[in-house]
């Protein structure tokens, strides 16, 4: 800023000069607003002609401090007095914040409505899948085949190292602590039941479930909201093709099929690790290991593993659909969906593991 | 306030720009004089919002350099940086206004950041620029995604004028506009290049826009500025490209 603003008094009379611009005026703003806070000076007369520029932030700043009312002598060129007068024009309306802080009572209210609302959308979604199928099941030749294959390849292929990785360690980790409790009551060999029941029964779909509800559920809600902000949603339904059978079916038929392939992935890798630390802790071969398997854990407890893995597949892509197609077209509601969407699969997950264990209690355990 | 004495607003020399394998620039030259409107035209895809985006710093060069207002914006350092694109305002193509924030702290949000202003100073200039664009106070609490097209960008347009920038650059500012305010826009803005002293560069394909503010014209084709010159001066020029614009054509070569 080769010219400053400069404020002066000269026997009685405010001259102004230089740049009176909000660039230039920054750097001396605080002395500046002081002087003019502190002059009184809205009863004297305003010489400015010897301003170069003269923009609106500054003109703001000298109608405040005239009080919102012209200065009775005043000498100013004409291309500056517009300035003051646009700001003085302009309405000072006073943008009327509410933030009204909400009662214990009415939040608890929100969450309430907020949930039923919730579940009258899950319970529509899952209507209109059942639409879409009967659809469908009579025009075999809309079946989005390319987009589940895409989604197949996406939330299962693409996931196999992550599942594999975390498999593998749990495997390791539960079989190591297991070892180090059942040697000192010398019940070594019960390492196969423990392994093989928690980890195909249990652990297997719950942790597949976690990871791929991280995974694949967050980029389920965030595409689809994306296509909400985008209005590509619109954009489908403005070509007459459905979106929840182009977009949402794809995504609950790829998941629901290719959950129980990488639980049975996770779980057996899970398992190789188990037996690889039990082989090392507590010396039992591999042999010994997988003959035991086959009598330690009956069969009921792989269908239920894999069971659970299309159940909680399905709901993962359930959650993230509906979810998704909440999204409004901002992102701070992107976000906000995108968590939403993942915390409510894993609670549901959780839930639906409960009713499992409960409703199977009866069904492939051991007889010792 | 001799234009001569200082260095031109923007100043390109030499510039390549590279997306992917594609050459969008090669070897661009533009100098932009203090209080000039220059009017960047081209076809399609010719790499006009790039240029902007090149001027922004938001791309790096491939080679050659662009001045701001005699700086290197890419080897200024962060402080220097932030506080010479203060003095630039940009109006994206679809508005890019923060889709999180009402209208109003649209605007206000680069006045905010300067961490100076009191509320009601803050609260005065935005009204001021929503008065501007013609927009009412009331719209100011409307969420983007409430807004119309048009109004979107004239918040947009605020949102560019907030800081009351020295250089505006505008990418297809009447583009969605009716003719009555794409002409009220035409007029504000040489308004304010009159008071102001701004410096715009403008990409745009409405003739009427054009002729009423560009003093100057670029003409972007072939990777590079073919032709730079005075409204009239290349106006009068025979290049096919232009002579859509001379004649008024509605036929839709844009």
């Amino acid at each position: 800023m080769s010219n400053p603003p400069r404020l002066q008094i000269e026997s009685g009379k405010v001259v102004l000069t230089g740049e009176w611009t909000l660039a230039a005026l920054l750097p001396q703003l605080p002395e500046l607003q002081s002087r003019l806070a502190a002059g009184g000076f809205g009863n004297l007369s305003w010489d400015l002609s010897g301003v170069d520029r003269l923009d609106s932030a500054a003109a703001v700043l000298l109608w405040r401090t005239w009080n919102e009312r012209w200065p009775a002598d005043l000498i100013v060129t004409e291309t500056h007095r517009r300035a003051v007068e646009r700001v003085s024009l302009a309405p000072a309306g006073a943008r009327s914040e509410t933030v009204t802080a909400r009662g214990p009572v009415a939040r608890v209210g929100d969450l309430l409505l907020g949930a039923i609302d919730n579940a009258v959308g899950l319970v529509t979604l899952f209507g209109q899948m059942l639409l879409d199928v009967w659809h469908l099941a009579r025009h075999p030749s809309e079946i989005p085949w390319k987009e589940t294959a895409a989604n197949i390849y996406k939330a299962g292929a693409l996931a196999l190292p992550v599942t594999g990785l975390v498999g593998f360690l749990i495997g390791v980790t539960i079989s190591y602590l297991s070892a180090l409790q059942l040697r000192s009551v010398g019940a070594d060999l019960f390492i196969v039941n423990i392994l093989g029941i928690s980890i195909i029964r249990e652990l297997g779909p719950v942790l597949v479930a976690v990871l791929v509800a991280g995974r694949s559920g967050s980029a389920m809600t965030a595409q689809i909201g994306v296509m909400r902000v985008t209005e590509e949603i619109d954009a489908l339904a403005a070509m007459g093709i459905s979106r929840s059978v182009r977009v949402v079916l794809p995504k609950l038929l790829a998941l629901t099929v290719v959950m129980p392939m990488l639980v049975l992935w996770a779980s057996a890798i899970a398992l190789v690790g188990g037996m690889l630390s039990a082989m090392l802790q507590l010396d039992i071969s591999l042999t010994y290991f997988i003959e035991n398997l086959q009598r330690a854990v009956p069969v009921a407890n792989l269908v239920i593993g894999l069971t659970k893995g299309v159940v909680f597949g399905f709901i993962i892509a359930w959650v993230a659909c509906h979810f998704g197609l909440r999204v409004k077209p901002n992102t701070e509601s992107l976000s906000a969906n995108t968590t939403t969407s993942v915390v409510t699969a894993i609670t549901i997950v959780i839930l639906a593991d409960a009713v499992f264990a409960i409703n199977t209690r009866n069904m492939g355990i051991p007889q010792l | 306030m001799s234009a001569a004495e200082k260095p031109p607003v923007v100043q390109i020399s030499g510039l390549s720009t590279r997306i992917g394998d594609r050459m969008v620039h090669r070897d661009l030259d533009l100098r932009v004089e203090r209080g000039q409107v220059v009017g960047l035209v081209g076809g399609s895809g010719s790499g006009k919002t790039t240029l902007l985006r090149q001027i922004l710093g938001l791309l790096q060069p491939a080679a050659g350099s662009v001045r701001l207002f005699g700086e290197d914006l890419g080897a200024a350092g962060a402080v220097a940086q932030s506080s010479l694109l203060r003095r630039l305002g940009m109006l994206f193509q679809a508005g890019a206004l923060f889709s999180a924030l009402p209208a109003f702290d649209n605007i206000a949000f680069p006045l905010r950041e300067l961490k100076c202003l009191d509320e009601d100073w803050i609260r005065r200039l935005v009204n001021l620029k929503l008065t501007m664009v013609e927009l009412e106070v009331e719209h100011g609490t409307l969420m983007p995604a409430e807004l119309s097209g048009g109004m979107v960008k004239r918040v947009a347009l605020a949102r560019a004028l907030a800081l009351e920038p020295e250089l505006l650059l505008l990418d297809e500012p009447t583009a969605g506009l009716d003719p009555e305010r794409s002409r009220s826009f035409v007029k504000l803005l040489g308004q304010l290049q009159g008071e102001l002293g701004l410096t715009v560069i403008m990409v745009t394909h409405d003739a009427e826009t054009l002729a009423g503010l560009a003093t100057h014209i670029a003409v972007l084709a072939d990777r590079h500025i073919i032709k730079f010159g005075t409204f009239a001066d290349v106006m009068s020029e025979d290049h096919p490209f232009l002579a859509g614009f001379r004649d008024g054509d509605r036929s839709g070569l844009l």
